[in-house]
């Protein structure tokens, strides 16, 4: 079945089932169809420490302190390079290594928004709410639109809030934190009282799905971990989240949401160790989990990594880096035509930076991902219109 | 003039009696003997008394029931009277995040690092950095719950709720370095002082204060190793808005004056050499205030350009200079009422509010009472009977005031988890932009399970607000008490919750098959969750 094939059956699916606000197991969609996770990493992560343009001087004289050694086979410490002008961050060699090098990841280097408020909160907001930036409705959400276009496809956001990039959907949008095991607080008779009371408000939907959410997906989970307990990671790692994350995803959910915060590095920020490596072995732990516990569905799957924006080239007088522009995304999946490097690309020296402090955007965000969300559902000119007003996809051919 | 008659005849809870009693007291301590009977409160009367409070309780209806509006108003913003119950007093006074010094919390806290920096690895420095850890994480709770305890117990509600408000504009996050060490001192001695003055006073307060010079790293932001920090944050989030116009060089200029601006290491006596000409500015005094200190030496003396106006560089009057200049700016009149009424109004405020508010604020020279007033006054602030649906704070404190109404709890570490399972917590917020305060950030499936669970923690008595935390209760074999869910059918619940009951919430409390189960109802209700 091609995508458009995909589509038509769902919708033709959709049509003779009656219309549930709760999206389990009752709406499951087919189970070959395509997966959309996106990854948000919330402070405006260093993409210049995970990717690292070891090819360019300018790099080791702007961070002193920061630089990644360039690669040698000998220095376990040193970039592991991808081509001859860009390596990765060696805390990644377990986790994302091999997905680069069976072609499942590639990364899109100068990429972002043309927000250049350098503020994390007004440049998140405006990606979540994906218009462009002068247009910029009070919440409505890009994912929450993309829903809005899509059918048979169940969406949820694995967090405590709803973000903004799924507000605004007309409909109710589950949210759900996986950090924990979910648990079914309150009995049927009171669930159901409880709901009542809100049937004729806004929030009807969203009651109803926050009371029984956690109990249908707490049975799913125990019988997902008691068979996959074998080399779990710490149950408080971003692979547990992540693995937990992949049941839901590969049994009912197809377009889903997660943020992880903690990038936004202004001081000591380290290299190969320190809070930046952490975090970044942390995440491709948790991304190389999801990969795994999705099984034959990963090639289903794709993942798009993102930040709201990368960070100044050279190191501040803190060993740390200050908010930049430029930033590199990830798109990652089974199916993903990865192991390079891709879109518009610059000169990695003093004269290719923006404002002689960060990397210029050349792949604006809305570009990018309507052109992968266009390709991932065949989505029309227009359906895109509505996903992305006024952007201009662009066909990396990422999946 | 005779209060009672203006209750319900249900004279039948404890509670009750206590409530009148207390308004006789009040009414005969008036000084006025002429006072119009007020009779009991109307839709629009409860409504306004909404939003000017954290929730109602019967002290505040009493007194708005004995001044009226005005005077009401007049009375919390002249800001005489904020006080806390004894019981609550003590409470808050046991913790040592609040008894101790900030500067000796600091201290000691160097003292322990230094000496388990000296101590041999091994068991017993493990053991030495776990209980420095848990050391830390208790103050970060004891600042918490003080602030809780304010919210829900201070004697001026309309005041908490403006405390609250800008300990989230001011946004702190305890977990980073040693802002849990100085947090309790921030909500104390950094916010509440100032929270009804003028706003350039307390942005002034949050820029001098330990909390925020080593949030947003301006602690670190030196001469020749400026960090920008705190200098974007405090005119896109404290001030001005993002997209007010400043630009990156305005950034970068406001960085350059705020170099030198730190914290008070412990030595002082390094620094009174410091301003004694080795740079060449022995005019620029070192300035020390409390924990802050401005020390020329880490200072950038170049001329600035803020605003197309050139500020002669000079020392410390640069960071006043400054601030005048941007808390003038027409923006940050509009920014911090717009924010405000975001808080108080409506998740989308009439513009027309916002500019009257705007207007006040540059008559007043940003005086924070004078706007409140504007907003308190204006009809916008319930216009079509617009709703608001309260943050998980406004939810747990006014939770609180209907349930237990003034009554002294013993231990405020249940508000504290509450919060966290809200995912509200106050000092929780990573980011400086502050919870946000919109219907929609807190309305999400998730969320509304989470609220309905601490509504059945708080209506059904099974918490653990009034166990006194003691070595022998922590023991887990101690036999707990019988929880006993609260009355909360009770005088104040006739006057201001019953007669405006939806019907879907009557059929629910109709349902109930304990009390606590009706109160679980009537505190997950959508007519007490919205305001």
């Amino acid at each position: 079945m091609n995508r458009r094939e995909f589509l038509l059956t769902a919708a033709a699916a959709a049509a003779t089932l009656p219309a549930l606000s709760f999206s389990g197991k009752l709406f499951a969609a087919p189970t070959s169809s395509p997966r959309f996770l996106l990854v948000f990493l919330r402070g405006g992560y260093d993409c210049n420490n995970l990717l690292v343009p070891y090819a360019s001087d300018f790099y080791y004289e702007s961070r002193p302190t920061l630089a990644i050694a360039r690669p040698d086979p000998a220095n376990p410490n040193s970039a592991i390079a991808l081509d001859a002008q860009w390596g990765l961050n060696p805390v990644l060699r377990d986790s994302l290594l091999p997905l680069w090098q069976r072609k499942q990841i590639a990364f899109v280097p100068f990429a972002g928004t043309d927000d250049l408020s350098r503020s994390h909160f007004e440049t998140q907001n405006n990606i979540e709410a994906g218009q462009p930036s002068a247009a910029h409705s009070f919440r409505s959400g890009f994912l929450a639109r993309l829903s809005e276009q899509l059918t048979g496809v169940p969406a949820i956001a694995f967090t405590k809030n709803l973000p903004l990039s799924f507000q605004g959907a007309g409909k109710d949008i589950p949210n759900i934190s996986m950090k924990a095991e979910p648990k079914a607080r309150f009995d049927a008779r009171q669930s159901s009282i409880l709901s009542d009371m809100y049937k004729e408000t806004p929030l009807a939907a969203a009651t109803a799905d926050g009371l029984a959410l956690p109990g249908s997906i707490s049975d799913d989970l125990r019988n997902e971990m008691v068979k996959a307990s074998g080399g779990a990671p710490s149950a408080r790692s971003f692979a547990t989240e992540t693995r937990r994350i992949a049941t839901l995803m590969r049994d009912q959910y197809r377009l889903g949401f997660v943020d992880v915060g903690g990038w936004d590095t202004h001081v000591n920020q380290g290299s190969v160790s320190g809070g930046l490596a952490n975090n970044l072995r942390n995440l491709g732990e948790g991304l190389a989990a999801y990969a795994e516990a999705l099984g034959d569905e990963w090639n289903n799957t794709t993942v798009v990594v993102l930040s709201e924006f990368g960070r100044t080239f050279r190191e501040n007088g803190d060993k740390g880096t200050d908010h930049g522009h430029g930033t590199v995304h990830w798109v990652l999946g089974g199916k993903v035509n990865g192991g390079r490097i891709a879109g518009e690309q610059a000169s990695v020296n003093a004269s290719g930076l923006l404002q002689n402090r960060d990397y210029p955007v050349l792949n604006n965000y809305r570009d990018v991902l309507g052109g992968l969300l266009g390709r991932t559902w065949g989505l029309s000119g227009s359906q895109l219109q509505h996903v992305f007003p006024q952007a201009q996809p662009k066909d990396l051919q990422l999946v | 003039m005779n209060p009672a008659s203006t209750q319900p005849k249900r004279l039948r809870s404890p509670r009750l009696i206590l409530l009148t009693a207390g308004l006789l007291l009040a009414c005969a301590a008036s000084a006025q003997p002429a006072v119009t009977p007020t009779p009991a409160p109307g839709s629009t009367d409860v409504r306004w008394l909404q939003r000017a409070t954290f929730g109602i309780d019967s002290a505040s209806l009493a007194s708005y029931r004995q001044l009226g509006r005005q005077r009401w108003l007049d009375a919390q913003l002249a800001d005489h009277d904020d006080t806390l119950p004894p019981a609550i007093s003590a409470l808050i006074a046991s913790y040592p995040a609040v008894s101790t010094p900030p500067e000796e919390l600091l201290d000691k806290e160097a003292e322990a690092r230094r000496q388990l920096k000296a101590m041999p690895d091994g068991d017993a420095k493990v053991a030495a950095k776990k209980d420095l850890q848990k050391q830390s994480r208790e103050l970060a709770q004891q600042a918490q719950q003080a602030e809780l305890l304010h919210a829900i117990y201070g004697s001026n509600p309309l005041k908490e709720q403006i405390v609250w408000f800008w300990l989230n504009h001011f946004s702190v996050y305890a977990a980073k370095g040693r802002v849990r060490l100085v947090a309790a001192d921030y909500e104390e001695h950094v916010i509440r002082p100032h929270a009804l003055g003028k706003f350039r006073d307390l942005l002034l307060a949050t820029l001098k204060s330990p909390a925020m010079l080593e949030f947003l790293d301006n602690a670190k932001n030196v001469k020749g190793k400026t960090n920008e920090n705190y200098a974007r944050e405090l005119m896109e989030l404290h001030t001005l808005g993002v997209g007010s116009g400043y630009t990156q060089q305005d950034v970068q200029q406001l960085a350059l004056i705020l170099t030198g601006a730190g914290i008070a290491p412990k030595t002082p006596r390094r620094f009174e050499r410091a301003g004694r000409g080795r740079f060449g500015h022995q005019q620029a005094a070192v300035m020390r205030e409390g924990l802050f200190v401005f020390n020329p030496q880490k200072h950038d003396f170049s001329d600035k350009v803020l605003f197309g106006q050139r500020i002669r560089g000079r020392g410390y009057e640069e960071i006043e200079q400054a601030l005048q200049l941007i808390t003038r700016q027409p923006a940050c009149a509009q920014f911090v009422s717009r924010q405000l009424a975001e808080y108080f109004v409506a998740d989308q405020p009439p513009p027309t509010l916002v500019d009257a508010m705007a207007k006040t604020f540059k008559q007043t020279d940003g005086d924070i009472a004078a706007v409140l007033r504007t907003m308190f006054d204006s009809p916008e602030l319930l216009a079509d009977n617009a709703k608001k649906f309260k943050d998980p704070t406004q939810f747990l404190v006014s939770a609180m005031k209907l349930t237990y109404d003034g009554q002294p709890i013993s231990n405020a570490q249940p508000l504290v988890n509450w919060l966290n399972q809200m995912g509200e917590p106050v000092f929780g917020r990573i980011t400086p932009d502050g919870w946000p305060v919109d219907g929609a950030s807190w309305s999400g499936s998730g969320q509304m399970a989470s609220r309905f669970e601490v509504a059945r923690a708080i209506g059904s008595g099974r918490n653990k607000l009034f166990m006194v935390d003691s070595p022998e209760n922590a023991a887990a074999d101690t036999p707990r008490q019988r929880p006993i869910a609260p009355a909360m059918d009770t005088a104040l619940y006739h006057a201001v919750i019953e007669p405006y009951l939806s019907e879907s919430a009557k059929v629910a409390l109709g349902k109930a098959a304990t009390v606590a189960e009706w109160n679980t109802y009537l505190l997950s209700s959508p007519d007490f969750n919205y305001r």
